[in-house]
Order: structure tokens, then C-alpha cells, then sequence
């Protein structure tokens, strides 16, 4: 009988390690980089962190599809390391010895992801499960671009700058100008006066025997052009 | 009785618009890169001859050519000799096509800017590819700064021939800086003698702020260190010397007629003398300032990038033989190699291949000019210091202020010749002009947004200037030493400041000058003709690097 026993209970332990080694069918490698993710608080990897991986993946399981059964018993583990990597495979607790999909097992990890991440304090890059590719996050993108927002700033600062020193430079002309024709008009009105106090009326000078002086024949630059 | 001419508020405002014109993005990404190929601090020997046989007579020349002649470029031309104003003419010709291709720079400069105010910054990581399982092709196969000059800035075209679409956020950009310029130069003088107050200080203050920045930086000595370390035996190399007589040379910005147009808004009894000297010594001083910036910033992007190669062969070689965490360091990874290789000699020949070797000289020695440098180099490093949005919006800041205080200059050289002819002026107004020249230049400026844009920006950055300013410049010193004749030149100079220019000043004008921009012209015309067909660079996104 004890012999029996312990022939079934090597075929099972045979069994089981025939299902998990490494690149059998339906193993998974997990690698964990906890003195990265951790530094200073980092805990060491002993059968109780075994017990939990083992627990999760179970939990995992279950919660993909709920006809699971499967219990904690069914995963193994095999060839860990120092790196903290080792193998692992899920057996049917229906069906013994046999191993279930490759396929159900990543897409139960894959949809408890969060969960088995966090149950180590480790994120997706620091628990790696090598052959599922993880999703990543996109970054959050906002609905307009930031710098257009920032373009439109800077873009009216500049042309209400422009707007602003074009308007004054036209007042500033306008002024100028008529302070300038004010000036003008007085001066004319000075001429006029001068030309009629002087009893000799301009036009009477404009004789031809009179004499025109070259030096005054430039007159309209007396008057400092704008 | 002439309208009176708008002068500088005071001198202090025409040494700034000097200074903000001469100290331009040729001393931040040209000079580092000259030091660093040429001998390190070894190249500052044959710099300074050049400054002191080349740069100073030159600018002092130019400054009181402008001086006397109270005109821009053509006008001033034609008054030394009627058949002379080819030369002013030549001047606008050629800083019209600078204003063409220079503002897409500022461009360029507000496109980061404006992508600073974002966490993280664009250019710090990979966008996601498709399924989002990794990161973008293209990107992952170069780095996420390149990826976002090639293909976000620029969204570059695989050659100069398929010119591509236009880029209409870089037309946004580009008519911004043109809009821009002309607020800065609507009114003249007026405006800009304000402006370059600031267009001068700011990117000192930055500097400094970066200097600060960049020595307590990680890796900064190696850079520093690589530097200054003098490799003598280029001095014998004849390179060494004619890029240092260049750089002064385009440094200065002689020729383009900028110069003679700022002066000629000087009051006649300026010191130009002082101020030619004092402009050429903090232009130079700049350069080198800026270059050990620019140092400790390889540095400690060389370093970092070291460090970055080294972990990843340690992760490697730490997750393909299951090694414990930690036990792999820079420190020991020779030795382990070596073990490794003994002890699995099968697993590590197939890893091999993967395995780069990692050297700080290799990373140091990738050197860099031009918008490489930069918009790529220094991205790369701000992503990695603390707070970047801040050093990088103080960064794109500064690179704005250096190439609108050079703009500043470009366009008075263009606009003070068309206003002071009659013609015009009678016509239309400065500020219509102005806007005339600005909205001209953006036009055609959109042909550099385009996708094959950044292949005309080379093309025209390297042929555009280079020799018609050696030429134009020759003709100057030879029309004002022997046209003009040195002796009037003298007595005017006597007139102006108070004293007559000292021999040295007329020795370099009559002998030394003209010859080495000879020597430089003839350099030039054999490297042209021995080159044969020229070509450029182009970003090839299949296999990602420049061929």
C-alpha cells in the first residue's frame, strides 16, 4: 500500500515537473525586477511570495472564466532563479495532468493585470510575464493642442502691439500736420498783412524792370518739408 | 534744409543693436563646434590672431564708413565713388536673401516654445505605435528628439525633390516671427533702440542661468574637460586657420550692410572706435561662453547617454542569465563579461550582436553644429534635468532673442537704403515699407515650411552669403583705402572722434585685410571647384540616420 502510494505520488511529482519546465507547452516565464521597482524596501522572494504569485494566478483564473475551477494546487512553478525569474504552468484540475491553454491563461493575466501587479507593489515593466505583451497607456493628450493656445497669445500680444503703434503713429502725423498748415496759415497771414502795411502792394512790384532775387526763388523750402 | 535723420536715443542703444546684431545663433552652435574640432582650447590661438588682423579693422571701417556718410549701405557707396554703389546694392541683394532664410529659424524657435508648456515634454518619449504595444517605428529605431525635429517639426521629405506638402503649423509659426520683426522695426530707430535693450541682456541672463545649470550637471566636466584640452598639433592643420578667419568674419556680420546702416543713425561725433572694439571683444566673448555652456551640456548628455548604454547591457546580460538583481555594476561588468563568456560561451555568442560597447569618448566625440545642435542636442539634455519645461522655455527664449536681434539688423540693412532714396520715401511711408519688405520675405519665406523645406534652409544657409560677402567686403576696404584714399578717411576720422586712427588701425586696412580675404576667397573658389558636385544631406525615415 505505502509503496503504491508512493509510486503514484512519484508519478504525480514526475508528472508535474514533465508540465513545468522551461519553454514547455502552455509555460509562461514571469520575471521580476523587485530591487528596481523597490529599492530600499524591497522584500525577498521565499515561498510565501511563491504561495501568493501561485494564489493570484489562481484568482486570475477563476475570474476570466467563472466555470474555473482551478485551485492553487494547479500551478506550478519550476526553475526559479536569483534573478527572480521561473516558470510556471496552470493544470486542469478537471482533466489530471494536462495543462490548460496557453491562450485562456494570457488572457485571464490580461484582464487582472492590475491586480497582480499590485498584490506585488510592482508595476507592468517590473513583473514581466514574457511572451503577453501589455497594453500601454497612451498619454493623456488634452482636446487643443497647448501650443496653439499659447501661438494665440503671443499672436494677438504681437498684433495688438502693431495695431497700436501704427494708430498712433497716424495720429501723431495728423497732429503734425496740422500744427504744421496752423503755423503756415499764420505765416501767410503775416505775409499778406506785411505786404499790404508796406503801402506798396506785391503785385505793382512784379514789374519787368524789376529785378527777381535768385536767393528767395526757392521760397517753399523755407519751410521744413514733413 | 534736410529732414533730420532719426538717431539712437543714446550710444548705449547703437553698442546694444550692435552687440544684439553681431551676437547671433552662429556663436551658440557654430563656435562650440569649431573648438571641438580643431583643438579644443588650442583653437582660441588663431581666433584671436584673426579678431585682432581681421574682425576689429573690418567693423571699425564699416561702423565709420556709416558714421561719415550718414546713409545706408547704397547711399554711403555713392558718396565714397558714384561707380561704387554696386556694392550697396550687392549688400541689400544679399540680406534680403539672409532675411529670407533666417526667420524660419525664429520659426523653428517658437515651435518649441510654444511645445515647452507641456508635461512631459514632447520630445521626451516616443509617441505609441498603432496597437499600442511599443513605441513608434521610426522613433524607436532613432530617439525621441530627433523623431520630433525630422518628423513632427519638420515632417521632412526623403529628398530635395519631392517638395511636399506645406506645413501649415510651421506657416503659422513663421508668419509670427515676421509679424514680429515688424513690430519691432515699424517705427525705426525709435523701436528699435528699445528692442534691443532686450534683445541684448536677455540671452546673457540666460546664459548664465544655464552656465550655473550646466556645471552642477552630472557628467558636465567630461565635456568641460574634452574641451579645453589643447590638441596643439591642429594649429598646423591650415583648416584651423581659415575657419577661425571665417568665423570672425560671418561672426561680425560684415557686408551686409547692417552695420553701416546702424551707424549711420549715430551721431557724427560718436566714438566708433571704442565701440568697434568693445562690440568685437564681447562678440568673441560670447562665443566662448556660450561654448562652455555648450560643453557642459555634451557633457552631461554624453554621460548620461553612456550611463543609459551601460544599463542596458547590464539588464541584458542580467535577464539572459538569470543573475541576481544588482550584482551586475558598471564597475564589475568587465570582469563578468569575461566570465560569462567563459563559463556560456554558446548563449553569449548569440548575444553578442546585441551587446554595443559603450564609450564616453565615442559619445563625446559626436559633434554637432548647426540646427542639430540646437534644436536635437540641447532638447535632448533639457529632457533629462529637472523641471525642463522651465530650461526649456528659457532656452527657446534665448535662441528667439539671438535671431531677432540678427533679424533687427538684416532688415535695417534692407529698409534704411529704401527709405533714404527719395524716390520711395516720398511715396510711401516707413511703416508701409517696413510692412512691404516683412510680407514679402514671409512669402517666400513658405517655401522653407515645406516638407523638403529644411534641404533649401541648407542649401541657402551654406552658398547663399558665404563668398558674395568676401567679395563685397573686399571691394569695401579696397574702395576705402585706395578710392577714397586712407588720407581723407584719416582726416575724417579726425573730424569725428578727435584723434587720427593709430598705424595699426591703416596697416590692417591697406595690407593685412585685403589679403586674408583674398587668401579666404581663393580658399574658397578651389574648394568649390575640387568638390565638384555638391551635395546635401538628406533624413532617410526607413533607415533612419542622415546619408
Amino acid at each position: 500500500m505505502l509503496r503504491f502510494l508512493l509510486l503514484a505520488f512519484s508519478v504525480v511529482v514526475f508528472a508535474h515537473a514533465e508540465l513545468c519546465k522551461p519553454d514547455a507547452q502552455n509555460a509562461f516565464k514571469v520575471r521580476l525586477s523587485i530591487k528596481t521597482a523597490l529599492g530600499d524596501n524591497a522584500y525577498a522572494w521565499d515561498a510565501n511570495e511563491e504561495y501568493l504569485f501561485k494564489a493570484m494566478v489562481a484568482f486570475a483564473m477563476r475570474r476570466y472564466s467563472s466555470k474555473s475551477t482551478t485551485q492553487i494546487s494547479n500551478v506550478l512553478l519550476c526553475n526559479v532563479t536569483d534573478r527572480v525569474s521561473f516558470w510556471f504552468v496552470v493544470t486542469d484540475s478537471a482533466k489530471n495532468v494536462t495543462t490548460v491553454a496557453g491562450s485562456e491563461v494570457e488572457a485571464a493575466i490580461r484582464m487582472n493585470r492590475n491586480r497582480i501587479n499590485s498584490a506585488f507593489l510592482l508595476s507592468d515593466k517590473t513583473l514581466q510575464f514574457l511572451k503577453i505583451s501589455s497594453t500601454i497607456a497612451p498619454p493623456v493628450e488634452p482636446s487643443t493642442p497647448v501650443w496653439l493656445i499659447v501661438f494665440g497669445v503671443v499672436l494677438c500680444l504681437t498684433v495688438a502691439g502693431i495695431v497700436f503703434l501704427i494708430v498712433t503713429g497716424i495720429q501723431r502725423r495728423k497732429k503734425q500736420n496740422k500744427e504744421s498748415s496752423e503755423t503756415e496759415d499764420l505765416e501767410e497771414k503775416c505775409e499778406v498783412t506785411v505786404t499790404i502795411e508796406n503801402g506798396i502792394p506785391c503785385e505793382t512790384l512784379d514789374l519787368k524792370a524789376g529785378h527777381i532775387n535768385g536767393v528767395y526763388a526757392a521760397d517753399d523750402e523755407r519751410f521744413a518739408s514733413l | 534744409m534736410e529732414k533730420s535723420r532719426p538717431l539712437w536715443d543714446n550710444p548705449l542703444q547703437f553698442v546694444f543693436a550692435c552687440i544684439s546684431y553681431a551676437v547671433g545663433l552662429g556663436n551658440v552652435w557654430r563656435f562650440p563646434y569649431l573648438c571641438q574640432m580643431y583643438g579644443g582650447g588650442g583653437f582660441l590661438i588663431p581666433y584671436f590672431i584673426m579678431l585682432v588682423v581681421e574682425g576689429m579693422p573690418l567693423l571699425y571701417l564699416e561702423l565709420a564708413v556709416g558714421q561719415r556718410m550718414r546713409r545706408g549701405s547704397i547711399g554711403a557707396w555713392k558718396m565714397i565713388s558714384p561707380y561704387l554703389c554696386g556694392v550697396g546694392v550687392a549688400s541689400v541683394v544679399v540680406s534680403f536673401f539672409l532675411s529670407m532664410y533666417y526667420n524660419v529659424i525664429n520659426a523653428w524657435a517658437f515651435w518649441y516654445l510654444f511645445h515647452s508648456f507641456q508635461d512631459p515634454l514632447p520630445w521626451a518619449s516616443c509617441p505609441l505605435n498603432g496597437n499600442r504595444t511599443g513605441d513608434e517605428a521610426e522613433c524607436a529605431r532613432t530617439s525621441p528628439t530627433q523623431y520630433f525635429w525630422y518628423r513632427r517639426t519638420l515632417n521632412i521629405a526623403p529628398s530635395l525633390e519631392a517638395a511636399g506638402a506645406l506645413q501649415w503649423e510651421q506657416a503659422l509659426c513663421l508668419t509670427l516671427a515676421w509679424l514680429l520683426v515688424y513690430l519691432c522695426i515699424l517705427r525705426g530707430t525709435e523701436s528699435t533702440g528699445k528692442v534691443v535693450y532686450v534683445t541684448a541682456s536677455l540671452p546673457y541672463c540666460v546664459l548664465i542661468i544655464y552656465l550655473i545649470r550646466g556645471l552642477t550637471l552630472h557628467g558636465a566636466v567630461n565635456g568641460l574637460i574634452y574641451m579645453f584640452t589643447p590638441k596643439l598639433e591642429q594649429l598646423a592643420n591650415p583648416k584651423a586657420w581659415i575657419s577661425a578667419a571665417t568665423q570672425i568674419f560671418f561672426s561680425l556680420g560684415l557686408g551686409f550692410g547692417s552695420l553701416i546702416a546702424f551707424a549711420s543713425y549715430n551721431e557724427p561725433s560718436n566714438n566708433c572706435e571704442r565701440h568697434a572694439v568693445v562690440v568685437s571683444l564681447i562678440n568673441s566673448a560670447t562665443s566662448i561662453f556660450a561654448s562652455i555652456v555648450t560643453f557642459s551640456i555634451y557633457g552631461f548628455k554624453a554621460t548620461f547617454n553612456y550611463e543609459s548604454c551601460m544599463s542596458k547591457v547590464i539588464l541584458l546580460l542580467t535577464n539572459a542569465f538569470d543573475l541576481e538583481e544588482g550584482s551586475l555594476t558598471a564597475d564589475n561588468l568587465g570582469a563578468v563579461q569575461g566570465h560569462l563568456q567563459a563559463a556560456h560561451p554558446q548563449r553569449y555568442a548569440e548575444l553578442q550582436p546585441q551587446l554595443k560597447n559603450c564609450s564616453l569618448e565615442a559619445e563625446l566625440d559626436t559633434a554637432v553644429q548647426g540646427t542639430g545642435l540646437a534644436f536635437i542636442v540641447y532638447s535632448e539634455a533639457i529632457k533629462n534635468m529637472e523641471v525642463p519645461q522651465l530650461y526649456s522655455v528659457l532656452y527657446f527664449v534665448m535662441l528667439l532673442m539671438l535671431g531677432i536681434g540678427s533679424m533687427l539688423g538684416n532688415t535695417a540693412a534692407i529698409l534704411t537704403p529704401l527709405t533714404d532714396s527719395k524716390f520711395i520715401a516720398s511715396h510711401l511711408s516707413k511703416e508701409v515699407v517696413s510692412g512691404l519688405v516683412c510680407f514679402i520675405n514671409c512669402i517666400i519665406g513658405l517655401i522653407f515650411t515645406m516638407e523638403a523645406g529644411n534641404y533649401w534652409f541648407d542649401i541657402f544657409n551654406d552658398y547663399a552669403a558665404t563668398l558674395s560677402l568676401l567679395l563685397i567686403v573686399l571691394v569695401e576696404t579696397i574702395a576705402v583705402c585706395y578710392v577714397y584714399g586712407i588720407r581723407r578717411f584719416e582726416k575724417d576720422l579726425h573730424t569725428m572722434i578727435g584723434h587720427k586712427p593709430s598705424w595699426y588701425w591703416k596697416v590692417m586696412w591697406a595690407f593685412a585685410s585685403p589679403l586674408l580675404i583674398i587668401s579666404l576667397f581663393i580658399f574658397y573658389i578651389t574648394d568649390y571647384i575640387l568638390t565638384g558636385t555638391l551635395q546635401y544631406q538628406a533624413w532617410d525615415a526607413a533607415q533612419v540616420n542622415d546619408d
